[in-house]
């Protein structure tokens, strides 16, 4: 779809804000405290603090490195794009499942110490690393790739906007297990497939394209497929997409009731 | 130490390594080292689309492409490479919308496409939707689909694998690829991979600048370590400085956002790109508008309380359209800057972007020696290679085109190659020099700070060789890096393990952003002209009869360059075939 837009005036008149005011940028103490571990010598997790002067739109990916980088390099975290897009950064704040990148820091409670620990139900590497190599595991056996057959079309292959809005919510996946480690069945049951492999499921389930739904809903359709989600919501609450998880799910098992395979 | 034997290895798991993967993983046996897992690297980050003629939309054909490309790049670009790309980049849309790509779609189920700066219809008339796209999210759609691609075809990956070295022999008086040395980050040991054929696809170099659009772990590996193995690195003096980084923290808000309509004013509420190029205004090349931008706030025309940046207004559409067409970025502005696109203008200010220069390769991604001898094995693509096709100033979305094409190039060339070559003999102990290295950098206790040094490095790039350059300010710079580079030899670092050594890392990681500060800084002063995305205030103009070639660095002992030790600065011919250098005017 392409609107025609009206040519924006050449000039306009802005709020005093964007032409004037001075404002000084407000700083704030705050700790965090973080879930310190090294296998080699460490039996098990320890709490260390640490206290660090922070700006108005600090992340808490800022407190982390300001601790990296000005008082103990050996803080182990991992981190790249640093704006909410390359997924590596998914950890427990304050108990909730968020990417470090993307919680500022002043939306949260820094009166009292901030909780940063790994993600829960994957092996923990060191500090804030797990292994993520259970995760893709899951996220591979649903097939997550395009299933087609017979002879490729020259062009494109059509697809109605009202079919490709069908899966939009669930390509917004970035992998980060933000979901899948804050599912309470997943920290129970490691074998479970998790929230984001039935995300990638549900992507391909119902893109139209695709002639690969009845192989994936048989896989999902295991005693470790959707029927152990026990709609908790804690997945939904966690994703840092805004992705609908539950929902997809939920629409996961319909497809297993309704499509006939 | 481990020995791993592949006809193919590729290094990097972006857009090119992946898109080579899939390649060259159907016809041999190919194994991908990422320092990163593959779903996190910065293609991912990338938002406004990928251009192709595709005509789905208006009337539009692939030499008008390859034009808008060569023009863009104010005539720096190989235009034999530039044909190649625009020629090829219908196809390269077709295969990703096959592998699955959700593209945006028309009214009639088409690839949807949208307008971006510089692409024109008929040789500059008029903007033309040429960008294919899906939201503002297609590079992550692309690194998705190409993950999945992988997985479909079963690519073998060694995650967190970090590459540090190239190893060449010398067979019959020419340096042939052996293999590549990689450091395991889960463990800290090194690994040597042995193979016929070695792809190098390992990204940018933003870390070097202070304001970037990129992410933290973008430190220019590949380039450092080809060069330093004696491989020149092409056009460094050309990086590009987007126009709209959300403004003090860089990150990137999509040029879609003026293709869809959105526009720049400046404090006074001016929309001020109708004073710099009257013609498609907002929607000109990425250099002009940047400094465009810039000149602004230089003159006292900045928004916000200290005048330092200018505002990107989307408030003249409708809100159902921005969240149709623009959703991330106008998530960004809202969760980093807490402003409301839908009724307030978003600060923005350029942020360093891309490199246009890299390591030289010709249009089959083979990495050359000099201005023409190929290294037998070793292939490059992405922004890590410089092909040409982007010249001194790259066009929106002809990135992803060029990890598209030039990835797929890459990958079917390294099987090809692999399939007819045989291994090439390992020295002895290859890992020696960089095991040395490590350990020096793990075990020593100097004075200075990793962070510390990272951060003169960035402020003083971003100070003096950002939008606005001259003999002054890039001299000065070179003394700083000189500084720092004395600095760097006295590091110390904290982490003494061996697992997920991530202090290690960044000390490493730091080395190559010095080394490579002074390649873009020498060759800056080299160029005393102004041209795409190098503006010289001392030489304002461009200069065709001094200054119309590539810029070639070798690291070099023995040499000097504009008063720098170590390296040697060459001269590289542009290929010109249909057009002729005019006034680059939008």
């Amino acid at each position: 779809m392409t609107t025609e837009i009206a040519e924006p005036a050449s000039k306009v008149e802005l709020p005093s804000h964007l032409s004037g005011d001075a404002g000084e940028i407000p700083s704030f103490e705050c700790t965090i405290r973080i879930a310190r571990f090294v296998p080699e010598q460490d039996e098990e997790p320890h709490w260390e603090d640490y206290q660090v002067t922070m700006y108005g739109t600090d992340r808490v990916l800022d407190a982390l490195h300001k601790i990296k980088w000005e008082i103990d390099g050996s803080l182990s975290f991992r981190r790249s794009c640093a704006h909410g897009i390359c997924g590596s950064d998914a950890m427990r704040i304050n108990g909730r499942n968020r990417l470090a990148c993307k919680t500022l820091l002043k939306d949260l409670d820094t009166s009292k110490p901030i909780t940063v620990e790994p993600i829960k139900g994957l092996p923990v590497e060191k500090d804030l690393i797990v292994d993520m190599e259970p995760f893709f595991q899951s996220y591979r056996e649903i097939m997550p790739f395009l299933i087609t057959t017979g002879n490729e079309p020259t062009r494109e292959r059509l697809q109605s906007q009202e079919d490709r809005a069908r899966f939009d919510d669930t390509t917004k996946c970035i992998l980060c297990a933000a979901c899948t480690s804050s599912c309470p069945v997943f920290w129970t049951d490691g074998q479970y497939f998790g929230p984001a492999a039935i995300v990638n499921a549900h992507r391909f389930i119902f893109d139209s394209r695709d002639e690969g739904g009845d192989l994936r809903l048989e896989i999902l359709n295991d005693k470790e497929g959707v029927w152990r989600c026990r709609t908790t919501f804690n997945c939904s609450e966690a994703c840092p997409r805004g992705i609908e998880v539950t929902k997809a799910i939920a629409e996961v098992k319909q497809a297993l009731f309704t499509r006939a395979f | 130490m481990k020995i791993h034997q592949y006809d193919v290895v590729i290094v990097g798991a972006g857009g090119a390594g992946m898109r080579a993967a899939i390649e060259a993983g159907q016809r041999t046996r190919t194994a991908v080292l990422t320092k990163l897992y593959p779903t996190r690297s910065h293609t991912g980050a990338a938002q406004g689309g990928m251009c192709a003629a595709l005509a789905n939309v208006e009337e539009d054909n692939w030499e008008w492409h390859t034009f808008d490309t060569i023009k863009g790049g104010d005539y720096l670009v190989d235009q034999d490479a530039a044909e190649v790309m625009a020629k090829e980049a219908i196809d390269a849309v077709l295969d990703l919308e096959k592998m699955g790509l959700p593209f945006n779609r028309t009214p009639e189920g088409k690839i949807d496409q949208r307008r971006f700066g510089g692409h024109t219809r008929d040789h500059g008339k008029a903007p033309v939707r040429r960008a294919c796209y899906a939201a503002d999210r297609t590079g992550h759609m692309i690194l998705q689909t190409l993950y999945q691609n992988c997985v479909k075809h079963g690519v073998e990956f060694y995650n967190e694998f970090y590459v540090l070295d190239l190893i060449l022999t010398e067979v019959d008086g020419r340096r042939r690829v052996a293999g590549v040395v990689a450091y395991e980050l889960a463990t800290g040991e090194l690994h040597i991979f042995q193979s016929k054929s070695v792809v190098f696809a390992t990204g940018g170099v933003g870390k070097v600048f202070k304001t970037t659009s990129n992410a933290h772990t973008l430190t220019g590996d590949g380039m450092a370590v080809a060069y330093r193995r004696g491989i020149p690195l092409e056009d460094m003096e050309f990086f590009q400085f987007h126009p709209t980084g959300l403004a003090g923290l860089g990150i990137l808000l999509s040029e879609a956002a003026r293709g869809e309509g959105g526009i720049l004013r400046n404090a006074d509420g001016e929309r001020f790109m109708e004073r710099y190029a009257p013609t498609i205004k907002d929607l000109a090349p990425r250099d002009i508008v940047a400094r465009s931008m810039a000149n602004e706030v230089r003159e006292g025309r900045g928004a916000g309380p200290n005048k330092d940046y200018v505002l990107l207004d989307l408030t003249h559409l409708e809100p159902e359209h921005i969240d149709a067409k623009l959703p991330d970025i106008t998530e960004f502005a809202r969760t980093y800057l807490g402003v409301e696109p839908y009724t307030e203008p978003v600060p923005v200010f350029p942020t360093a972007h891309y490199a246009m220069g890299g390591i030289p390769t010709n249009v089959d991604s083979e990495v050359l020696a000099d201005n023409d001898t190929v290294i037998p094995g070793l292939f490059a693509a992405g922004e890590v290679a410089c092909v040409s096709v982007h010249g001194s100033n790259r066009l929106g979305t002809n990135s992803l085109l060029d990890i598209n094409v030039f990835g797929k190039r890459a990958g079917k060339a390294a099987a090809a190659y692999a399939a007819g070559a045989d291994y090439v003999e390992l020295p002895e102990a290859p890992e020696t020099e960089i095991a040395a290295t490590l350990e020096s950098l793990r075990t020593s206790d100097g004075s200075e700070n990793i962070a510390a040094i990272r951060k003169d490095l960035q402020d003083i790039m971003d100070a003096n060789v950002q939008v606005f350059r001259t003999e002054q300010t890039l001299r000065e710079a070179l003394d700083v890096i000189a500084t720092l580079r004395e600095r760097y030899a006295n590091v110390g670092i904290h982490d003494r393990g061996k697992r997920f050594n991530l202090d290690l890392l960044e000390a490493v990681e730091l080395g190559f952003l010095l080394e490579l500060a002074e390649v873009i800084t020498v060759s800056a002063l080299h160029r005393k002209e102004s041209r795409g995305g190098h503006f010289r205030e001392d030489y304002e103009k461009r200069d065709d009869e001094n200054f119309m070639h590539h810029t070639m660095a070798y690291l070099d002992p023995e040499s000097e360059a504009e008063g720098v030790r170590g390296v040697r600065l060459d001269t590289k011919p542009v290929v010109v075939t249909r057009y002729q250098p005019m006034e680059r005017k939008y």
